[in-house]
Formats: C-alpha cells, structure tokens, sequence
C-alpha cells in the first residue's frame, strides 16, 4: 500500500514539481500516472523509491514513512520495490542471466537460491533460452523483459515503472503489458508512469493524471485523455 | 529480517564475493585497469629513485658527519688527577659518545706518522716531548659537537681545543641542506602520485557509474558497493607498487656490481648495502601504493552514492 499526505515537491531550482498531492493506492492495484511532460509525473514516481525526497508532507510505503527515513534505510525501502525503466538499465558486460542474479547478490541473497530463482523469473518474461547473452545481442523488448525479471527477482510487493514501453514499437508494447498485468494477477502493486495513449485505453485500469503538480483526475478503469 | 545496513559483521561469503568481484572488475575494465596500475608504476618508480637517492645521500652525509671529532689539549702542567677528572668530566656530558685518551707520546708518534718521510726532523723529541696529553672526543649528535666544545673548554686545565670550528659548521648546514631538499622532493612526489593515480581511478569509476546506480536502485547498501571498489584500489596499488620494487631491486644490484667491481669507484662511491635498503624502499611504494589504490577508490566512488 502507498499513500501519500500533502506532499510537495521543490527543486533547488525553484520549480514546483508537485504541490499538495494527496493518493491511496491499494496492495495489488495497477495503477496508471498520465500527463503532460513536466508535470510532474517523474518526480511523483522517484518519490516512492526515495531517490528524490518531499519538500512537505508524509508519504508511507510497505510499512516505511519514505519521508521521514534515514539516509542507510533507503536500501531497505528499494529492496520492497522493483523498478523498471524507459532506457532498461542493464549492464552491459553481464550476461542476462548476471545482470538477473546482480539484484539478488547486492541484497546478499543465499547463494544457491540464486540461480533457480533467477531461472524461474526468466521463465516467467520468456528469456530462459537467452540467459546466456549480452544485452547487446538482444533486442529492446527482450531487454525490457530482462530489467522487468530483475525487478522482480527480489519478489517486491510493488513494481515501478517509468515509461517501461517507452522506448519500444506498438507490438514488444504489448507483449511487455502482458507481463505487467501478469505480475499484476499474481498480487504484485503496479505503478506505472506512461505517455502510451493506446495501451492506457485498451488494457483499462485506474488512471491518475497529474497537471502542473496536481491531480488533475482520479479515475477507476479511466482513459489516457490527452492528444499526444 | 534482511540484513540491516551498518551491520559490521560480515557474512564471510559475502566477503567471498566482494574480493572476487574486485579481482574480476580489474579485468572487465582491462584498459582503465591497465592505465590505473601505469600511472601507479611510473610515479612509484620515479620516487623510489628519488628515494634510493636520498638515502644514499644521507648515508654519505652521516659518513662524514661521523668523521668531526673534537680534539682536546691538555694544560702541559696538569698532573695524573688532574687528567682523570677532566676525563671523568667530559664522560658525564650527556651527549658524548666516547673519549678516548692519547697520551702525548702516543701523540708524537701519530704527528710523525703523518710526516712521513720528513719524520727524521723530529728524530730525538721524545726526550723532552712538547707535546700535550690530548683527549679525542665524540659526540653521539655529530650537530652537537660545538656545544660539546664549548662546555669542554671552560673545564680546568684544558688549554685549547679544535673540531675544525668554521668548517664543521658548513659541512652540517650543507648536509641539513640535502636532507632537507630530499624530503621536500620525496613529499612533493608522493603528493603527485596521489593526485595522479586518485584520477585515473576517477575516470575508471566515472565509467562504471551507471553500474553504481543500478546497484543503489536494487537496494544495495553503501558499503556492499564500496567493498568490491576497495579490492579493486588495493588490488591496483599493491600491483602498481611491486613493478617498480623489482625493477629498483635489480637495477640497485647492478649498479652496487658495477661499482664494486671497479677500484676507483668503490672508492669514491660509498653506497648503502642492498639489504635492507630494498627492504625499506619496498615497504614504503607498497604501503604508498596501497594506500593510495584504496584512498582513491573510495574518493571516487563517494561522488557517486547519494544516487
């Protein structure tokens, strides 16, 4: 469960990213952030993984108060949540198979529940056959489908996704879906930040846009709503 | 419960792994890993020479310091006692180191000596010697000779002294002098190769930030990252510091061969024995080149943890 009181949201800049959002988002939702660029959609997403902090107000995540946190806690946080990105992430001198293992290694996971684990979660995005590969040698849905099982490797209650489909063509898009709203099924908290206008109409779920730093919108099963 | 971070103890697997991920970084990133250890060497090696130099320098220094003596003439009419307590006296100078009596026969023989073939001139001086009885004093300081002198000269029936005044002097500002640059050489250098190794570890973690973000992102601790980067530092200056130790040990025993084998040389050239000197020029670049590796390191990958 994430919720969020009054938070707001200044750049040492000046900017107003955010300014007083309020949100409830339930264990085991999918749950869609629209908007237009700059208004603070990414800011709202790095938020819940602590890697920008609230100027104002309380926001609590899996059972930490994000806001209030010490610095050498922020691992633990991040260890509840898995994230995905539009530009993957993955390093390239590792293997799939390694860049997969990477996540549970750095929490000092038990040696030899690494290697059936990892196995299992590239069964589940489809890649076992690719272990082996570099990222190069893979194409962007493929490499997707790798950052997705390293998210996931951890078994995180909540995945966080930036534009995953960003950076890919309409038929990977959907493909990469598919595997969001599995894990979704399984009971795993989806948020995802998009600008996918035809995958927020078609696959319906709950939609909260964001304008200038506000909720603009709040709705179950919502549409896009913009002209991109 | 999952580890918590500012846990000390570590697993020792974990430890396992830190040390293999270090050894395996250095040869995932072979180039950076190969300009790193380079600028190690050739700054370790330029200032174990400088080293080697400045030691043999003292060495020479502290030879001819050695040779200053203060030689004391006693009062022609000062009896047995009155000798045995101007001995006794000098003894209980803090900071004289021997005393050693010539009695004025012994003397004339040794003026002799250094006549050599015109000795005969004072054939016969033995009858009625004008010699006095003289101490030879040697302080443990070779800095402390003036003083020494000065206290020695007010005691009774010393008549006079000498310790070359003037001379001595000279000799000690000059080789004050060369200590004095030596350090200020070996600092200065020592200072340059920090500065040059501690950036060319930079560029190597500049190029691996990306992997330091990704490690943060998955919930690593600060200390889980640091650990691998302070392998790969000590692995690097340790590496970076025994090149050049080889390479001085050998070039040091050659050039001593060299020496000794010609008369000449050895002569003029009084170096400092291969042992322990490589000895000591070895645990310096290494504990330099550790400390520098590790320091490095850690500098660098700071930068790159408040993701």
């Amino acid at each position: 469960m994430i919720e969020m009181f009054d938070v707001w949201k200044t750049y040492p800049n000046g900017t107003n990213a955010l300014k007083g959002i309020n949100i409830r988002i339930e264990k085991g939702e999918f749950v869609y952030v629209v908007g237009p660029s700059g208004a603070g959609k990414s800011t709202f997403i790095k938020l819940m993984y602590r890697e920008e902090k609230p100027t104002k107000g309380q926001i609590f995540l899996g059972g930490f108060n994000v806001s209030r946190i010490k610095e050498r806690q922020i691992p633990l946080v991040r260890r509840s949540i898995g994230v995905v990105f539009q530009d993957f992430k993955l390093l390239p001198t590792l293997t799939v198979f390694e860049n997969v293992a990477f996540a549970m290694e750095v929490i000092e996971s038990n040696p030899k529940q690494i290697k059936p684990r990892v196995m299992d979660v590239l069964g589940l995005v489809k890649l076992k056959h690719k272990a082996k590969m570099l990222p190069s040698e893979l194409s962007g849905g493929e490499q997707q489908r790798v950052a997705l099982a390293r998210a996931l490797v951890n078994s995180p209650g909540i995945i966080i996704a930036d534009e995953p489909t960003g950076n890919l063509d309409p038929e990977t898009s959907w493909e990469i879906m598919k595997l969001f709203e599995e894990i979704n099924q399984r009971g795993t908290t989806v948020v995802m930040a998009t600008h996918n206008r035809e995958i927020v109409n078609t696959m319906r779920k709950r939609v909260i846009a964001i304008e200038a730093g506000q909720i603009a919108r709040d709705e179950q099963r919502g549409e896009y709503g913009y002209e991109d | 419960m999952m580890s918590r971070e500012g846990n000390t103890v570590m697993k020792i697997r974990t430890l396992g792994r830190h040390v293999r991920e270090g050894v395996k970084n250095l040869g995932r990133n072979g180039w950076m890993s190969f300009a790193s250890i380079s600028a190690v060497t050739i700054t370790l090696f330029i200032l174990g020479v400088f080293l080697i130099l400045a030691m043999n320098v003292n060495y020479f220094a502290q030879t001819v310091e050695k040779q200053v003596e203060i030689r004391v003439f006693m009062d022609l009419l000062a009896t047995k006692e009155n000798i045995t307590q101007v001995e006794n006296n000098i003894k209980k100078l803090p900071q004289v180191e021997t005393v050693s009596f010539i009695p004025k026969d012994e003397g004339l023989k040794q003026f002799k000596e250094s006549l050599g073939e015109k000795a005969y001139l004072f054939e016969g001086l033995e009858e009625s010697n004008p010699l006095p009885d003289a101490f030879v004093v040697k302080t443990k300081q070779p800095q402390d000779t003036a003083t020494v002198a000065a206290q020695i000269k007010n005691f009774q029936y010393v008549k006079s002294l000498t310790y070359g005044e003037g001379t001595v002097e000279k000799l000690f500002s000059l080789t004050g002098a060369v200590r004095n640059v030596g350090i200020g050489f070996i600092i200065g250098l020592g200072f340059t190769a920090m500065f040059l190794i501690a950036n060319t570890i930079k560029l190597t973690i500049v190029a691996r930030r990306r992997e330091i973000e990704i490690m943060k992102l998955v919930g690593a601790t600060n200390w889980f990252i640091r650990w691998p980067f302070f392998v790969e530092g000590l692995l690097m200056g340790v590496t970076g510091a025994l090149i050049p130790t080889v390479m001085l040990t050998v070039g040091y025993y050659y050039l001593l061969d060299a020496i000794h084998s010609s008369f000449e040389a050895s002569q003029l050239f009084k170096l400092l024995p291969l042992f322990p000197l490589v000895y000591q020029v070895a645990l310096a670049l290494l504990a330099i080149g550790a400390f520098i590796g590790i320091w490095g390191s850690l500098v660098s990958v700071r930068r790159f943890l408040r993701v």
